[in-house]
């Protein structure tokens, strides 16, 4: 085994594993003990202009490409072999995922640009809120670049070899890091940086995307709810 | 549990669906509610209250968490007063429940802060200099000058607490040595609020010679009618006495707004029964509380008033005499009192009240027999009642001792019962002449023409033979019912109904006031019928909106009169309840020892603020009113002259006014000239004053010999709320960018003082430091060379008292000074040390000469009896006291100015205490408070009581002061025996074991023990209420006739057309005509009348710049517009308008209200030009605050001094700023500019000028 092999796999066999460690305990633990840092740090109250228009095209973008991974790439095949093959699969995501992306991006670009440019939000901003709206620009532009790599091989292959590697990280078997070898540099970079993303999260304003999926509960609460103090009702 | 698996437990946990599955019950972790809990809970709760402006003296809870304050609720442990009254609590109001915000704002002043360009100068001299040399190289530098012309510009750095007080020092030693002491000023307001941490500054002061500015009377909340009427400052009921009232007129006060803890019990007197009235032009918070609202026009409420008298009088005394208001009237008022009629071509003038002096045999009383009043009794005898103020200050061995009271006797010890009228016995009836002002056209207000501007009314007389031959004379009820305009079948032109339009009928004040005539009768007649049944329980509560006029007095005159002829002065339940600015400094007598360093040195050098102000901020320099125009037409004209500043400087001169700074060089240098001269410095300083070789420095207020010098400015904002004229107070007194848009007479070639030097050009930048006491960045701060962190209201111990209940407060360090502030206490002991070092070696033990005005309450008052002399002029010698101020030599030590601070001077056991005229003996006291606060051991002070911390401070008031030591009060009181010849020890004796201190005040509010230096009881039996004393003990008033007096005597008086109140319209300020359409911006300009009442969000400054006030209004500065002027100004609500005239311009947002009437503006109060302020079209700079469109005018009348009740005093007497009759030009902005650019260009023509000068 040369070293590249063995960066190889570090890179795309180990270290997913601490970056998702260190998401869900990383989380977990500010979770628990730092309850009142747990916010999305909005700039609202320093200056509404261009949030809304930057904020819900990112969102939205964003929203549509989580989704779009998550499903694309960890759905059973039989969820999706039912309704399309793996070409149209790929094409479905070329398309879909880069609109999206190209919204998302959007988003992004005019709100970092908001962060950056009003002396303001500059001031009140640390530094972890910059580094993060730049590494998630980068991710987009990374995504977007995979598009036209993408549509050189039309046939489906690459997005099967790639769904494989995910189904692998997330059911612990390392050794698939060996299938990335194959594939073009800028398809590992984004994976790279994807799971970078996850490890940085918990000590960033990103931990609002769980209360974002918490939120969900809402939708379907009753109008009114009470809290006990009844010694019966506690578990 | 771990919050995060409790949320893994979603799915799992227990629910219990109610009302078909709309609600649920739920068995969720609750611990996420602590987080509100632990923001409630506190390690300790702390009793402070808040200051300076606030009079409310409220106690509150600070809760301290974790050594930070956390918040503050309102205390309810006041103790309960007597069944049948309401309790006090709770008092406060939403201001005092945001202070905490200010703890810990980015306002808050956190460090010693110097001005950039002057510390960069001071840090370059001081590498090769010593402190003192440092600064005078400054001061010679005309270079170093650059830091003036950009005070208010910003450009603060810190310094440390050494280098800031080492320059301070520095400057203080050097004025003092260079200059004279009396160079270097202190302001500080409302002692009463915290009284240690006033008395810091003003002991400091007091000790090295500095000269310390009154408030009351700046601030126009001093009433003059009141020492004029009763020879009192300010003497009111509690507000728990409202309660009492069974009829309330709220006159100008608008009670919830302005009084909110005090509110309740007007509300309280509701349910009660008492019937209320408010008197307010606009729609105030006071009138959804009354039964009746009238809206006179602005202005004319003395035409109101006038009319109410009219009525009172021709029901109650005429038509029917009732039997409480004759006595009343009889016993304790002027009315029975004769005066003398001066003859004037065909008709007669009322002159001066007849005096024992003006026969042969004084009436049998001959000590100072020229000062007491004489009346007819029953029998038609003249006598000389007890009790004038010739009574007052017997000789050693006078048969004058005692009699010096109430009691129906005359001097000759026979029982009398004096005659309000001569009608019946009347020798002739005579055409007496009255001035009549209310014809006077003026653009905005209405006038009600007569036959001319003087009233021929026929009187009853009487014909009395006096030394210099026979002499008419007649009572001041006949005359005043003359004036008033009343019929009593003698002929000539008086009213036959009220439907006659003559003055002062409720038919001719309609066409002033707007008010309707039956209004105006139903109300008077209401009032004293109510008056009439309860024995004088009709009150009368008034306010800013009366008394900030500059005919105030006129407006509270013509209410007194109505108090008065009601019965109601001196009943718990009624009289007169004035609350403006108020301040009650309930330990007085003991707090002024320390407040004056009167333990150390006496007298101390005080000084009328109004007067200094208008002097120094050159604001006379741009007079536009003639003194003729305020002349009655039956004065002699010409010998007034033309300017008020003229005024002033006689009566500086005369010794009625004060002087600041005194004489036209340094009195230290006068006093080793005299010295060496071999002369006493008392007598040099006369000579050389009737000489011409010394001149009094008020003669040349712009000579740079004259300035002042040294600022200190501590628990005020001066530039920032009280300061009348700011963009005057900005160009002259500062020598920075201002926005002052009119000429001064120079320019224009208007008529110049004679009194004064003129200078051609005015100087600007008088100031050579000044320094700021506070805990927030205030304007004042802003303007300021120094400006020094102090402790706030939670951070320090101080004593806190109110004239709205009888509770004494304290002040208490919830938690320590934040950062590096200090307490004012600490500060001023800090700058008295670092002085004391400095002075070493450059000051010694030195001779000071002071000059003192003749003084209320000392027997210097009976000075000038008849008429008005003026030595300069050769009319009268130089008798200092007496003709001309007091001259005292005082014995400085310099180098102990600190040992003397922080220690109780041998004074007060060789000299004794007291105030208001009656002395006692305190050697007990000073004992006493050596054994509660130890003795210094060694120095320049050794073997004294100390006075180190401040609560050492608040204890040494308190064991000295009659109202929280009983056996002072006992001892008070036995004093004031002597002197009224009647017992009084009664009123204390139940509490003489009480000693109230420091601690136990912190324990619980402690209700105050009864004293003679005040006019009411504190009693289980009573509220307190003004005069009572008076009345019931039958202590006279301190006026020259001992009595109420509706008639004041005074030549100067009378010339300005006072004798008797009156309705006068308010004056023109002429500030608006020269700028209307000149500076065009394209929206119609509106020519408004220029309100300032007292806000809702904060008082007065204080809290205008707290984000939580900020937010329940509108964010900044606002101005208050009626519905139809906003209309024809293009206007709507919220918009941006700009107020200006010839004294400057504001910004600020518009209010469109029904609520106001047509014709006049209200902009609350002094809201902080810190916030939300935009540039202003006019003047190019940021808009001013409230104080940027008026500008300073004295009124004559109020300089008198040297004649009894109308002596000079500290914050008594003396003139006034008001501000209400100043017209502004309202109109929309075009275009809003927020200047957030850099002021590059304007900073650097502030320099260029700054070098030029």
């Amino acid at each position: 085994m040369n070293a590249a092999t063995s960066m190889q796999l570090f890179l795309f066999g180990i270290y997913p594993y601490i970056c998702l460690s260190v998401l869900l305990l990383g989380s977990l633990v500010r979770f628990d003990r730092e309850p009142y840092t747990w916010k999305s740090d909005s700039s609202q109250m320093l200056r509404a202009g261009h949030l809304r228009m930057g904020s819900n095209l990112f969102h939205y973008g964003i929203l549509v490409v989580v989704l779009g991974h998550f499903f694309g790439f960890l759905a059973p095949h039989w969820a999706i072999d039912w309704a399309m093959d793996p070409a149209r699969h790929q094409l479905l995501a070329m398309v879909g995922g880069g609109l999206a992306g190209v919204v998302a991006i959007i988003g992004l670009s005019i709100l970092i640009h908001r962060r950056l440019a009003d002396p303001r939000i500059r001031r009140n901003g640390r530094k972890w809120d910059i580094a993060v709206v730049l590494m998630l620009w980068l991710q987009l532009l990374l995504g977007l670049l995979t598009v036209p790599v993408s549509a050189q091989h039309m046939d489906g292959a690459e997005f099967e070899l790639l769904t494989t590697y995910v189904k692998g990280i997330v059911s612990f078997r390392s050794d698939v890091a060996g299938l990335l070898l194959q594939v073009p540099w800028v398809y590992r970079l984004h994976i790279l940086l994807g799971f970078t993303i996850f490890l940085i999260s918990p000590f960033t304003r990103m931990v609002h995307i769980w209360s974002g999926a918490g939120t969900l509960a809402y939708l379907f609460r009753p109008y009114q709810l009470v809290r006990t103090r009844k010694r019966a009702m506690r578990p | 549990m771990s919050h995060f698996l409790d949320r893994l437990r979603y799915f799992s946990q227990r629910r219990e669906p109610f009302s078909a599955g709309l609600g649920e019950v739920r068995a969720e972790n609750r611990q996420w509610e602590d987080g509100y809990r632990n923001r409630w809970q506190h390690d300790k709760i702390v009793r402070s209250t808040h200051g300076v402006n606030c009079t409310g003296s409220c106690s509150w809870k600070i809760y301290v968490k974790g050594g930070v304050v956390t918040w503050e609720t309102q205390q309810t442990d006041y103790p309960r007063t007597r069944a049948g009254m309401p309790n006090h609590e709770p008092r406060g109001c939403s201001r005092g429940a945001s202070y905490s915000w200010y703890l810990y704002s980015a306002n808050r002043l956190k460090y010693p802060m110097v001005r950039g360009r002057l510390l960069r100068r001071w840090r370059e001299v001081r590498k090769t200099m010593a402190p003192l040399d440092a600064w005078a190289a400054l001061m010679a530098d005309p270079q170093a000058k650059d830091y003036k012309p950009v005070r208010g510009l910003g450009g603060f750095v810190r310094a440390t607490w050494d280098e800031a007080l080492e320059i301070v020092a520095a400057a203080n030693v050097h004025t003092v040595k260079r200059h004279g002491p009396d160079r270097v000023i202190g302001f500080s307001p409302i002692p009463a609020m915290s009284m240690v941490s006033y008395a810091a500054g003003t002991r400091y002061l007091s000790l090295i010679g500095g000269t310390l500015l009154s408030f009351y009377d700046w601030y126009c909340d001093l009433p003059p009618s009141s020492p004029q009427t009763w020879g009192e400052q300010t003497d009111v009921p509690e507000s728990a006495d409202w309660y009492n009232a069974a009829y309330i007129i709220a006159w100008g006060s608008n009670v919830p707004q302005t009084r909110t803890p005090d509110a309740h019990f007007f509300v309280e007197a509701r349910y009660n029964g008492t019937r209320v009235v408010a008197v307010t032009p606009d729609y105030a918070e006071v009138a959804k509380l009354s039964d009746l609202w009238l809206h006179p026009k602005q202005g004319t409420d003395a035409a109101l008033a006038m009319a109410m008298g009219h009525v009172v009088l021709r029901e109650f005394f005429l038509d029917r005499q009732c039997d409480y208001f004759q006595a009343y009237c009889r016993r304790y008022t002027d009315l029975p009192l004769l005066v003398t009629l001066r003859h004037d071509g065909e008709r007669w003038i009322p002159d001066r009240y007849l005096r024992a002096s003006d026969f042969a045999d004084a009436l049998g009383s001959p000590g100072h027999a020229e000062w007491k009043t004489v009346g007819f009794d029953a029998s038609g005898r003249l006598v000389v009642p007890q009790g004038a103020i010739g009574f007052r200050w017997p000789g050693q061995d006078s048969e004058d001792r005692g009699k010096w009271n109430l009691e129906q006797k005359a001097a000759d010890g026979m029982l009398v019962e004096l005659n309000l009228s001569q009608i019946d016995r009347c020798d002739d009836a005579l055409d007496v002449a009255f001035p009549y002002f209310g014809g006077t056209p003026h653009e905005h207000f209405p006038h009600n023409t007569q036959d001319g501007d003087v009233l021929l009314r026929r009187v009853p007389v009487r014909r009395v033979a006096t030394r210099d031959g026979d002499c008419m004379v007649a009572t001041v009820f006949d005359l005043l019912c003359a004036h008033y305009g009343l019929d009593r079948g003698l002929g000539g032109t008086c009213a036959k109904s009220y439907d006659d339009n003559l003055p002062y009928t409720p038919t001719w004040q309609q066409a002033i006031t707007g008010v309707s005539a039956e209004h105006a009768i139903a109300v008077a007649r209401a009032f004293a019928e109510t008056a009439e049944k309860t024995h004088g329980r009709s009150m009368v509560i008034i306010g800013a909106g009366m008394n900030h006029w500059f005919h105030q007095d006129m407006n509270y005159r013509s209410i007194i009169n109505i108090l008065m002829l009601c019965g109601t002065i001196g009943v718990s339940g009624g009289g007169w309840a004035h609350y403006v600015g108020q301040e009650k400094l309930r330990p007085q007598t003991g707090w002024t020892a320390l407040a004056f360093a009167l333990d150390w040195i006496r007298p101390p050098r005080q000084m009328n603020g109004t007067s200094f102000f208008y002097a120094h901020s050159d604001q006379w320099r741009y007079e536009k009113l003639d003194v003729e125009e305020l002349l009655s037409p039956l004065a002699p004209r010409g010998k007034y002259g033309h300017s008020l500043i003229d005024c002033n400087v006689r009566a500086e001169r005369m010794g009625w006014l004060p002087s600041a700074p005194q004489l036209a060089r340094n009195p230290l240098e006068v006093a080793r000239e005299a010295a060496q001269s071999g002369i006493d410095p008392r007598d040099y300083v006369a000579d050389a004053l009737q000489s011409g070789k010394l001149h009094m420095a008020c003669e040349d207020p712009d000579d740079p010999a004259n300035f002042p010098r040294n600022l200190f400015i501590w628990r005020s904002n001066l530039f920032g709320s009280s300061g009348k004229g700011h963009e005057y107070f900005l160009r002259h007194f500062l020598g920075t960018r201002h926005g002052l848009q009119g000429k001064d007479l120079g320019e224009e070639g208007g008529r110049k003082p004679e009194e004064v030097t003129w200078h051609a050009q005015a100087p600007e930048g008088k100031l050579d430091l000044v320094v700021t006491l506070d805990f927030r960045m205030s304007t004042s701060c802003l303007y300021s060379d120094i400006v020094l962190p102090t402790a706030s209201w939670y951070e320090k111990n101080d004593l806190n008292t109110s004239d709205m209940h009888p509770f004494i407060h304290p002040l208490s360090a919830a938690v320590d000074p934040v950062w590096e502030s200090k307490s004012d206490w600490e500060i001023f002991k800090a700058v008295a040390k670092r002085f004391s070092e400095l002075a070493q070696g450059q000051l010694g033990v030195e001779r000071d000469v002071v000059l003192t005005p003749i003084m209320h309450d000392t027997a210097g008052e009976l000075a000038q009896p008849f008429d008005v002399r003026d030595w300069k002029k050769g009319e009268c010698a130089f008798v200092p006291g007496v003709t001309a101020p007091a001259i005292t030599v005082v014995e400085r030590d310099y180098p102990a100015t600190y040992a003397r601070f922080t220690s109780l001077g041998p004074l007060m056991d060789k000299l004794g205490n007291g105030g208001k005229g009656i002395a006692w003996n305190t050697e007990e006291e000073v004992r006493g408070l050596g054994g509660l606060n130890y003795l210094v051991e060694d120095g320049p002070a050794k073997g004294r009581p100390r006075i180190v911390s401040d609560i050492d401070a608040a204890e040494t008031i308190l064991h000295l002061a009659p109202e929280t030591n009983g056996q002072v009060a006992i001892k008070a009181w036995e004093a004031l025996s002597h002197i009224t010849g009647r017992v009084h020890r009664h009123l204390a004796e139940a509490r003489e074991d009480e000693k109230i201190r420091y601690r136990d005040i912190q324990a619980q509010p402690r209700k105050i023990i009864s004293s003679p230096t005040w006019s009411g009881i504190e009693s289980e039996h009573v509220s307190y209420s003004a005069g009572w004393t008076n009345v019931n003990e039958l202590i006279p008033w301190r006026t020259l006739s001992g009595r109420q007096q509706f008639y004041q005597d005074h030549a100067w008086l009378r010339d300005f057309g006072e004798g008797f109140a009156l309705y006068r319209p308010p004056i023109d300020t002429r500030s608006v005509a020269a700028l209307h359409g000149k500076r065009p911006n394209g929206n119609p300009e509106l020519t408004l009348n220029f309100i300032t009442p007292h806000q809702k969000w904060g008082i007065h400054s204080t809290y205008t710049d707290n984000l939580i006030m900020l937010t329940l209004s509108r964010g900044g500065p606002i101005v208050w517009l009626s519905e139809a002027d906003a209309k024809r100004g293009g206007i709507v609500d919220n918009d941006w308008i700009e107020l200006f005239n010839i004294n400057g311009a504001i910004t600020a947002r518009a209010v469109v209200s029904q609520r106001v009437q047509e014709g006049m503006v209200m902009m609350y109060h002094a809201q902080e030009k810190i916030v939300n302020v935009p540039g202003s079209e006019i003047t190019g700079m940021r808009g001013g605050i409230h104080n940027s469109v008026t500008r300073t005018v004295l009124k004559p009348t109020h300089m008198v001094g040297g004649y009894a009740q109308l002596s000079w005093g500290f914050n008594y007497y003396g003139t006034v700023g008001s501000n209400r009759d100043e017209f502004v030009i309202v109109r929309k902005m075009a275009s809003v500019d927020w200047m957030d650019r850099v002021q590059r260009e304007q900073r650097q023509n502030a320099s260029a000028r700054g070098n030029a000068t």
